[in-house]
């Protein structure tokens, strides 16, 4: 994945200033930064839900909304969606497979094997009969996670997914992005959580609003780009929503064509 | 017992009722989950200018009230997707515009040969051999686009954005989602009328909501209470002597009520469910 002086504008406002980054098979890349600095615009951008004002971006040698369907799977925050939908959490896995069906194609055997197999990998088996009502943060995360390997994806965007998580689950999550990342897919996720970058991420990119710095987590601690950052979540961590209108899930009106 | 079926219009009603019902109340279930029901309400309101049109011109009144219904759902689509002015604002202003041109026009003509009460609160026994054709037509329509559509618009009622960055083309969903919507209020609006419409695609796809927890059970559900509630309320208001449109929509409100004490039941037996 290639992304060269990407510009995504809202309205008036710029969220991102030409940013340049590459991402390779089989490597993980945090993205890490302030609020507001740019970190869930860059993810929708590669999933093709933003389109970049200017500047240049490739998914698998194609522009996202180019691609057959079900190669970029998004997992956004769980606050995007109304978790009183009338639905269980095999149904909600289950629509990983929607995008990879032809109208006139049924939901085969593959299809539920594959969505089993995703249960599995998050160890939400035992749930899959449940309402998606009667889930805790950490398990509407996971049924999330699970819902975007049901989609057998090429490359993987995660919006934060560690944010209101039980430790288990963050364990479980890290485990599984270290497993994909092994099998050679390349995984992007935004993260507000600074410990042990180390270990969850081959890669880190600060930033904000522009690229600060980009490496291994060890170059860019030397750096320093991350301290400055890393001061600037602990005074603000805890403000996120109110620092972060454009990133706020408030789907449709930021979806453009 | 039977007596109301003996009568040619009121066979007629009946079919047509039941094809209002179910209707209705299928597109009623992405209403309620998409949280749709002023943009029902304001198609519905808006269409009226198209029929007084279609009469002043000598259409079919399902002509003009179609094509404003499907131009005031794209307009209203792409009001909401642009986000630039807020979509209550945008209906509001519509739909009582729209409404206004159609009483403007109306008042104008000498005699007031359009029945103005029959399109505010429908005339089901008015409905016409041809009417029929094209309530059933249409309904087959919709019916099927559900059909075709289903998965997708599943999924993007449920979350557009991850649905559309899989690569479902969610604006085209909610497109033809809002086409499907404009005409099924087109097909139901002589059934129950303008004002009473908004109610049949809410509340019995309300009431399922209630009692089921997956989506393909809820649309079902909804179906059947739609059904229920204008057969059941056409076959009263012929004995109770009342405007058919408001025995359809107060059956189906105390169906609702019934739901929501059904599901209080339910809840009180077995807790942990």
């Amino acid at each position: 994945m290639v992304a060269r002086d990407l510009v995504v504008r809202y309205e008036d406002f710029t969220a991102l200033v030409g940013a340049t980054l590459t991402v390779h098979y089989g490597e993980a890349l945090g993205i890490v930064g302030p609020n507001g600095s740019g970190k869930s615009t860059l993810l929708k951008t590669i999933a093709g839900l933003l389109a970049p004002s200017s500047g240049e971006l490739r998914v698998l040698g194609a522009r996202p909304r180019q691609l057959p369907p079900g190669t970029i799977a998004y997992v956004p925050q769980v606050e995007a969606v109304d978790w009183s939908f009338p639905a269980t959490v095999w149904d909600v896995v289950a629509m990983g497979r929607f995008a990879r069906l032809r109208f006139w194609q049924r939901f085969g055997l593959r299809d539920r094997e594959v969505v089993r197999d995703a249960l599995a990998i998050v160890n939400m088996s035992a749930l899959a009969n449940r309402h998606i009502a009667h889930l805790s943060g950490g398990q509407q995360q996971r049924a999330f996670v699970a819902r975007a390997l049901a989609q057998e994806p090429q490359l993987l965007l995660l919006d934060e997914p560690t944010t209101g998580v039980d430790a288990a689950t963050e364990e479980s999550l890290r485990e599984i992005v270290r497993q994909l990342v092994g099998r050679g897919m390349p995984v992007l996720m935004a993260t507000h959580d600074l410990d042990r970058v180390d270990e969850w991420f081959d890669r880190l990119l600060v930033l904000d609003r522009n690229v600060l710095a980009l490496g291994t987590p060890r170059e860019v601690v030397e750096s320093g780009a991350y301290s400055a950052i890393r001061e600037h979540t602990h005074t603000h961590g805890h403000l996120r929503h109110d620092h972060e209108p454009h990133e706020a899930h408030a789907a449709h009106p930021e979806i453009r064509r | 017992m039977v007596e109301p079926f003996h009568y040619a219009f009121m066979q007629r009603a009946f079919v047509a009722a039941l094809a209002v019902g179910i209707l209705c109340s299928t597109m009623g279930t992405y209403v309620i989950l998409r949280k749709l029901s002023f943009i029902g309400d304001g198609i519905a309101h808006a269409s009226f200018a198209g029929i007084v049109i279609a009469y002043l011109r000598g259409a079919n009144f399902y002509i003009g009230a179609g094509i404003v219904a499907v131009l005031t759902a794209i307009g209203i689509g792409f009001v909401h997707r642009r986000g630039q002015i807020s979509l209550d604002t945008t209906i509001g202003v519509l739909f009582t515009g729209m409404f206004a041109l159609g009483v403007f026009l109306m008042s104008q003509q000498r005699s007031y040969a359009i029945d103005l009460q029959s399109f505010l609160f429908g005339d089901i026994l008015a409905v016409q051999p041809q009417d029929l054709w094209l309530i059933l037509g249409l309904s087959i329509i919709v019916g099927l686009a559900v059909v075709v559509l289903f998965r997708g618009l599943l999924y993007t009622t449920f979350d557009p954005i991850v649905a559309q960055a899989s690569g479902i083309a969610a604006p085209a969903y909610e497109y033809m989602l809002l086409v499907m919507l404009a005409l099924t209020i087109v097909v139901s609006l002589q059934a129950v009328g303008i004002v009473l419409v908004a109610a049949l695609l809410v509340t019995p796809a309300a009431a399922a909501y209630q009692l089921t927890s997956r989506f393909p059970p809820m649309m079902a559900l909804a179906a059947l209470f739609g059904a229920a509630s204008t057969v059941g309320g056409l076959y009263l208001s012929y004995y109770v002597r009342a405007s058919s449109g408001a025995t359809i929509v107060l059956l189906a409100t105390l169906l609702f009520f019934a739901s929501i004490a059904l599901k209080r039941l339910r809840r009180a037996i077995a807790p942990a469910a």
